[in-house]
């Protein structure tokens, strides 16, 4: 759905937080655009890549953050304003080309946007991305909502190029997921040219070669332009005070906590109290400024997602004041006043400041409260499961079937991805480490080596196909050349499924919908010398035979390719179900059939139930996308698929 | 621009992943913002997506945006595409005065096909959910909606139950060219089922 309209400058338009920064990109004029697809930041390519004839630019859905960074980064040095795009983990990944830029400096505009993921909500960590500017001496715009997040991710070329260093913007889950009110601004009708210039002025090597060296030389003006920055952020208008000249409590925030500090004091009716400094520069931090502002209270409150990020940089400056300064009171995660971990809340930000503020709080009416207290335990939990017809559930199933058959405590190393969702009930809890893009085969490779220490565990690495191409290609030759023993399980869906579906390098198809050449992942794989198998995951017998007998067989780094497509991807395209499913209530014995009820209870496809009254499985027809696996599962034969009318 | 019952005004849509909460409230935030309003739409996208329980936050305001998420105790709407999910925001967001909008059709959980947890009978459900509640408007949702062919209406269905209740600034006028935008091939079927809602919350 992401989409923008690309004319009426001046009109109000409701823009997903992703869409206004791509919004943003446009108006500062980019003419190229890369990332690689990631829960909070997808949306930006989404809207960038569907956009591209019309504006003349070029986007792409990038192998990896690395990749996009640097490609964007050659752009830029291009005289072409750029921006690539990540989620947080997405800048570990883009870290070292990162900190090797940041000391050539660019040549135009150069942003990198970072969406980091409080709270974990589509991620397999919390991290806070504002760190690796401190420690990369970079400029850090934090904004706070869609309005924002298109004028800040203007600004940012300009300061980029004003600074002449790569400017990190960065966003949360709750501002790139929020859809806002944003008034559009001009888009440039400027023609770009590209030209890498090959001439540089020898007495001013930090302009246009972009080499790290003079290294030492280099490492001094990256601090300089951070000096700079630091002037610029001083006057920013991005950064502003509400409230009273003195206030009682002042709170320092940033980002989407701008809001949940704005609505508590509001809450609270606090408003001639309370005071809240909005910093949207955090690093570097604008002292100065900070400074004025601590004059206005003695208490200090830190409101930021996820470290104490701007609370340790305010509490260093404020060791430095002058020795006259009157006694500043910190309060915040330091203070155990504000969690450290977590996603913040406006629940959270209102209690706080009612305890600090010493006035009392009732978020409604007590009966009310009570009454509701007593019906939480009547809900039922809603664990995440694999989609209805979703073929890694096949996958699971034949690697929990082959492992037990198999007998001797193996089991899978797994990263990030829909697949991720196999360390819970619904991919019957097979995997059982979790880490970074790629890291299952890793991992494996150092399990795989142990056999001189008595380990005789199979180890079965599993990783989606985009995965694969993103992380895992280094991890699979080195299991090849060092000899490791695992079966590495690729789950070629043919598609980025958990972010919504974009195409890879495996897919034949570019981010803009453009045919394009087709990594055959199955010949990358052979061009190694490694053993290859393909399975269909809904063959369930074959591949639980295929996966046996590679169990049994000796040592080395075997490769089965788990090929069949997303359900969400061919129902979006076919419109049809393969199958019509039900269950025969006659030939089904219910309670009395396996383990108790193998189908519902350890199967656990959400197109399947149990009712209760009658005790018998049952198909939910509003759910079933009549994949039919189940009926290749069920002991007795009672779930009947036939084919469905076209 | 009509004047909003209340600043902000606050709506829950609830759901389960993949029932089309992100669709509802961007159709419902996207009439608002045309006629005027300032709208924050806050959505659950990605893994929790699966199969999970989703909720978004729809704030409504003649002056400005407010953040993504409402406050415990402080929605004024409920919406909700599954009764269960209902319950459960109206346990966190309700108060004495919010006004429910509900699906009867449950979507059963991994953790009640499995056994290891129990999904209430859904009469007591609606009789807790009317206890929670100021006024409560029942619409068989999904029923309609596999009347009219496909269970996926129930969002539309649920979206003209939501304008004939009259709880928000908006009329049949406002939406009707949201959903020729957004389903130029199917406007005929969403129009329908938007009509059936319409007529369900008795208009």
């Amino acid at each position: 759905m992401a989409s923008i309209e690309l004319e009426a400058p001046g009109t109000t338009q409701l823009l997903l937080g992703n869409e206004a920064i791509a919004r943003g990109a446009l108006e500062a004029g980019i003419g190229f655009a890369a990332s690689y697809p990631g829960t909070p930041a997808s949306e930006i390519m989404d809207t960038l890549s569907s956009i591209t004839k019309k504006m003349g630019i070029h986007a792409e859905w990038s192998v990896n953050e690395k990749v996009a960074l640097e490609a964007a980064a050659g752009a830029s040095f291009a005289g072409i304003r750029a921006i690539a795009s990540m989620k947080q983990n997405g800048i570990n990944v883009a870290s070292d080309f990162l900190i090797n830029l940041a000391m050539t400096g660019i040549g135009k505009g150069l942003v990198a946007v970072v969406a980091d993921d409080p709270g974990a909500i589509s991620s397999t960590n919390e991290q806070d991305s504002r760190n690796i500017c401190k420690w990369m001496n970079l400029p850090l715009l934090e904004v706070s909502n869609a309005q924002d997040a298109k004028d800040i991710t203007k600004w940012a070329f300009d300061l980029s190029e004003e600074l002449d260093t790569i400017c990190i913007v960065r966003s949360v889950n709750r501002i790139g997921h929020t859809r806002g009110n944003v008034e559009l601004g001009k888009l440039p009708k400027s023609k770009h040219r590209a030209y890498f210039p090959i001439i540089w002025d020898m007495f001013k090597p930090t302009k246009s070669k972009f080499t790290t060296g003079p290294f030492i030389e280099l490492h001094k003006v990256l601090l300089q332009k951070l000096a700079k920055a630091e002037e610029e952020f001083e006057v920013s208008p991005y950064n502003y005070y509400t409230g009273p000249e003195k206030a009682e409590l002042l709170i320092i925030t940033s980002g989407a906590c701008t809001h949940y500090c704005t609505e508590a004091v509001k809450e609270l009716k606090l408003e001639d109290n309370v005071g809240i400094f909005k910093l949207t520069t955090t690093w570097p931090l604008p002292e100065k400024l900070v400074s004025k502002q601590l004059s206005r209270s003695q208490k200090v409150l830190f409101v930021e997602e996820s470290d104490p990020f701007i609370e340790r940089s305010v509490m260093e400056l404020a060791a430095n004041l002058p020795p006259d300064s009157p006694r500043l009171v910190f309060y915040g995660k330091r203070s155990r006043h504000i969690p450290l971990y977590g996603e913040l809340h406006p629940d959270i930000v209102i209690n706080t400041i009612a305890n600090l503020m010493g006035v009392t709080y009732l978020a409604r009416d007590i009966t009310y409260e009570k009454e509701v207290n007593e019906l939480y335990r009547v809900i039922p939990g809603r664990t995440l499961n694999l989609c209805p017809g979703c073929p890694h559930r096949a996958t699971f199933w034949a690697v929990k079937n082959a492992l037990q058959l198999d007998g001797r405590d193996g089991f899978v190393c797994g990263d990030i991805g829909c697949y991720s969702l196999g360390f819970a009930a619904g991919g019957y809890y097979q995997l059982r480490t979790m880490h970074a893009m790629g890291s299952g085969i890793g991992v494996a490779n150092g399990l795989g080596s142990l056999s001189r220490f008595g380990f005789e565990q199979p180890v079965i690495a599993m990783v989606g196909d985009s995965t694969f191409l993103h992380a895992a290609i280094p991890a699979l030759i080195n299991g090849v050349y060092n000899k490791s023993n695992f079966i590495l399980l690729i789950l070629d869906n043919n598609a980025t499924a958990m972010t919504g579906f974009q195409p890879h390098p495996g897919t034949g198809m570019t981010a803009t919908g453009e045919p394009t050449f087709h990594i055959d992942i199955e010949a990358l794989c052979r061009s190694l010398g490694v053993h290859v198998e393909v399975c269909d995951p809904f063959e369930l017998k074959n591949t639980i035979d295929t996966l046996l007998r590679l169990l049994a067989e000796a040592g080395g780094a075997k490769v089965v390719i788990m090929r069949r497509e997303c359900e969400m991807v061919r129902a979006k395209r076919e419109k049809r179900f393969p199958y019509v499913v039900s269950v025969d209530p006659d030939i089904c014995i219910g309670e009395a059939c396996g383990c108790n009820r193998v189908c519902t209870r350890v199967f656990q496809c959400p197109g399947l139930i149990y009712d209760q009254e009658l005790r018998k499985a049952t198909i939910d027809e509003a759910v079933c996308t009549g994949c039919g696996l189940c009926a290749d599962i069920c002991p007795h034969g009672a779930i009947i698929k036939k084919v469905a009318e076209s | 621009m009509k004047k909003l019952s209340k600043e902000p005004l606050n709506m829950i849509i609830a759901g389960v992943g993949g029932q089309g909460n992100v669709l509802l409230s961007f159709l419902i935030g996207k009439a608002l913002v045309q006629n005027g309003y300032f709208v924050s739409v806050g959505d659950t996208y990605g893994a929790s997506q699966r199969g999970g329980s989703v909720a978004s936050h729809v704030r409504i305001s003649e002056h400005t945006c407010y953040g993504s998420l409402i406050p415990s105790g402080h929605a004024d709407v409920i919406l909700s595409l599954e009764p269960a999910e209902t319950l459960r925001m109206l346990c966190r967001f309700g108060n004495p005065d919010v006004v429910t909008i509900t699906n009867t059709r449950p979507i059963y959980s991994s953790d009640v096909t499995s056994g290891n947890d129990v999904y209430p009978k859904i009469d007591e459900l609606l009789k807790l959910i009317e206890k929670l509640s100021a006024e409560v408007i029942v619409i068989k949702a999904t029923d309609e909606a596999f009347k009219l062919g496909n269970p996926i209406f129930a969002n539309v269905i649920l979206i003209g139950a939501l304008i004939g209740s009259g709880v928000l600034p908006l009329d049949k006028k406002s939406l009707e060219p949201i959903l020729q935008e957004n389903f130029p091939k199917e406007f005929d079927a969403n129009m329908a089922a938007f009509n059936t809602g319409m007529k369900l919350a008795g208009h």
